[in-house]
């Protein structure tokens, strides 16, 4: 197995006495594609930070392709991509002259940043967008832009912190096909998401991260596999009975988790599930058979939803 | 060949040096320069003529009521030339504090620029050098510009004037460092108003319109601990030809506020952006 390009072990970042990320670890190998998937807060974005060699640890080990950041935060970022949370694009340039100037930030002669940046605003799909300013283009293609910058130094880490939040769905679809592809010509992808659909998407393995600490880690479908049941049922019978029904309904299916809106029935058959429940006598104003996601096995592991 | 083979062959920097200094000042300085063609160039125009107009305003209109005034070393000279090296400094001043405060103030919490450019291989010293020298290129066009309005009009009184050029360069690098260094410190635009505060009354009562001995020596004293009046003492010695050893401790006060700026400048472009 190739060497990891990522080594995070016991990572801390303490802000006073906030530990904003408490102990983490986690390895990164070359061409895969990694998630941090949790809820706002719980120090994705600090672990990114981190890992972008733009804040120091307090404690704990982090290796960036075998440099530790805290001696060689230069070199570090010169082989990263960084696609931040908050778009940071130059608004006073025009679109394709922030991948120029980006470029050069990097020491990079102007011959090849200027070839790179033709290239890369096609990959971005904004070949007709080059001289246009920031602030005329769309959330989305602002987003693919930011994305065709951080590529300008050909990274061999591309950073995404909630590379799609704000967004409107078709404008995530398109920027989810641009990253699938990346993944294909095996860029190393790690990022943040509380969208546990992007998660499934784009990520070859994850950790689910909770207040500052990791709650479980592998492949979506084998965290599904391991923290939920094949299908989930929803049933809905108002705010106000909801939790009085949950009690009739103690035996059925694997798990009864009551969330103040519905309940969740986890069962390897949902329908079967939903057929005793009416046998009871039990009439639920909506019903819902669908397959587990990411979403249930944060419920299991952290009893709080992703996104609250 | 790997990221660290090449990190062990670059370069005679010391390791904490190289953290902050990646030697690429000048990428930020192109990109200032492509942001001001394509948005900025009326301010840049404007900053040019304020001088000018007061020159002709005060210079020939009051100065035709005022008659000669004499310089600190005791020469009788027109009033034109009185204030016109006076005016000389205070652009400067003016160019480098807009660039260094409100400018910077902007990038830095607004459009997040200094954050960009910090997650890329620079470092915060490249970020200050880069604004800084951005800010002295355009006090140096206006001084020139301003320098040869001052030869047409005659109020070039010694060929010294000459070296007013590089005075206005190091007297606009000394506010710019510190504009940047005390604006990475400002949050809002209330705290943002006191520059402009501090700013007008320096203007008016360093002895940029009357000698200084018109004042009571107290009053004397405070003035010529502000910058300004350096400024306008080191631009008057020159322009009127009127030099003596002075002129090192105005240098000297100008180099001491230049690497204050920096220190602090780089210290806080650090703990903003890389901690």
């Amino acid at each position: 197995m190739p060497a990891p390009v990522i080594v995070a072990s016991d990572l801390t970042k303490k802000y006073k006495d906030f530990a904003a990320v408490d102990g983490i670890s986690f390895e990164v190998a070359p061409g895969e594609s990694f998630g941090l998937l949790g809820p706002n807060g719980a120090g994705k974005s600090t672990t990114m930070r981190m890992v972008g060699a733009v804040s120091t640890r307090t404690s704990g080990d982090l290796r960036i392709l075998d440099l530790d950041p805290n001696d060689y935060g230069p070199e570090i970022r010169s082989q990263l991509g960084v696609v931040p949370q908050a778009d940071n694009l130059d608004v006073e340039l025009k679109a394709r002259d922030n991948l120029v100037v980006y470029g050069r930030y990097f020491g990079l002669p102007r011959k090849v940043v200027q070839q790179r940046a033709d290239e890369l605003m096609a990959f971005a799909q904004l070949e007709d967008k080059v001289k246009a300013k920031v602030d005329d283009l769309s959330g989305g293609m602002k987003r693919r832009l930011t994305i065709a910058r951080a590529l300008i130094n050909d990274p061999r880490i591309l950073l995404l912190d909630e590379p799609t939040t704000g967004l409107d769905p078709q404008a995530r679809h398109i920027l989810w096909d641009r990253l699938f592809r990346l993944k294909e010509q095996g860029t190393t992808l790690v990022l943040t998401t509380h969208y546990m659909d992007e998660a499934e998407q784009l990520c070859d393995r994850l950790v689910v991260v909770d207040k500052g600490s990791i709650m479980a880690e592998g492949s979506p479908a084998a965290l599904i596999r391991q923290y939920s049941s094949r299908e989930v049922l929803e049933v809905r019978f108002g705010s106000d009975r909801n939790e009085q029904v949950a009690e009739q309904l103690a035996g059925i299916g694997e798990r009864v988790e009551v969330l103040p809106d519905r309940i969740l029935v986890y069962s390897e058959d949902g329908e079967a599930e939903l057929n005793h429940i009416t046998e009871l006598g039990l009439h639920p104003l909506t019903s819902l058979v669908r397959r587990s996601s990411l979403e249930d096995v944060f419920l299991r592991l952290t009893g709080r939803s992703l996104i609250e | 060949m790997s990221v660290l083979e090449r990190t062990r062959r670059s370069g005679p920097l010391p390791q904490s040096l190289r953290a902050l200094y990646a030697g690429n000042a000048r990428s930020v300085m192109a990109r200032g320069l492509l942001a001001t063609k394509s948005t900025n160039w009326t301010v840049v125009v404007s900053g040019f003529f304020e001088p000018v107009f007061y020159l002709l305003a005060m210079g020939f209109g009051l100065g035709e009521l005022v008659g000669s005034v004499s310089t600190t070393t005791g020469q009788e000279v027109s009033y034109g030339a009185f204030i016109a090296p006076a005016l000389l400094a205070v652009s400067a001043m003016n160019g480098a504090v807009y660039d260094s405060t409100w400018n910077v103030f902007f990038k830095m919490n607004y459009t997040k620029l200094y954050q960009g450019m910090l997650s890329t291989s620079l470092g915060p010293l490249d970020v200050a050098f880069g604004e800084i020298a951005l800010a002295l290129l355009r006090g140096a066009v206006y001084a020139t510009g301003f320098l040869i309005v001052m030869q047409v009009l005659g109020l070039n009184l010694s060929w010294l004037a000459i070296l007013a050029l590089p005075a206005v360069v190091l007297i606009a690098f000394a506010f710019a460092s510190f504009g940047m260094a005390i604006t990475s410190y400002m949050k809002t635009f209330q705290q943002m108003d006191w520059i402009n505060f501090v700013m007008l009354p320096m203007f008016l009562f360093s002895a940029t319109f009357y000698p200084l001995s018109v004042y009571p020596e107290w009053i004397q004293t405070v003035i010529q601990a502000l910058p300004l009046w350096h400024a306008v003492e080191l631009m008057r010695g020159l322009t009127t030809g009127a030099v003596d050893a002075g002129v090192l401790w105005h240098v000297l006060y100008f180099v001491v506020m230049i690497l204050v700026g920096l220190v602090f400048t780089t210290k806080r472009l650090r703990a903003l952006f890389l901690d």
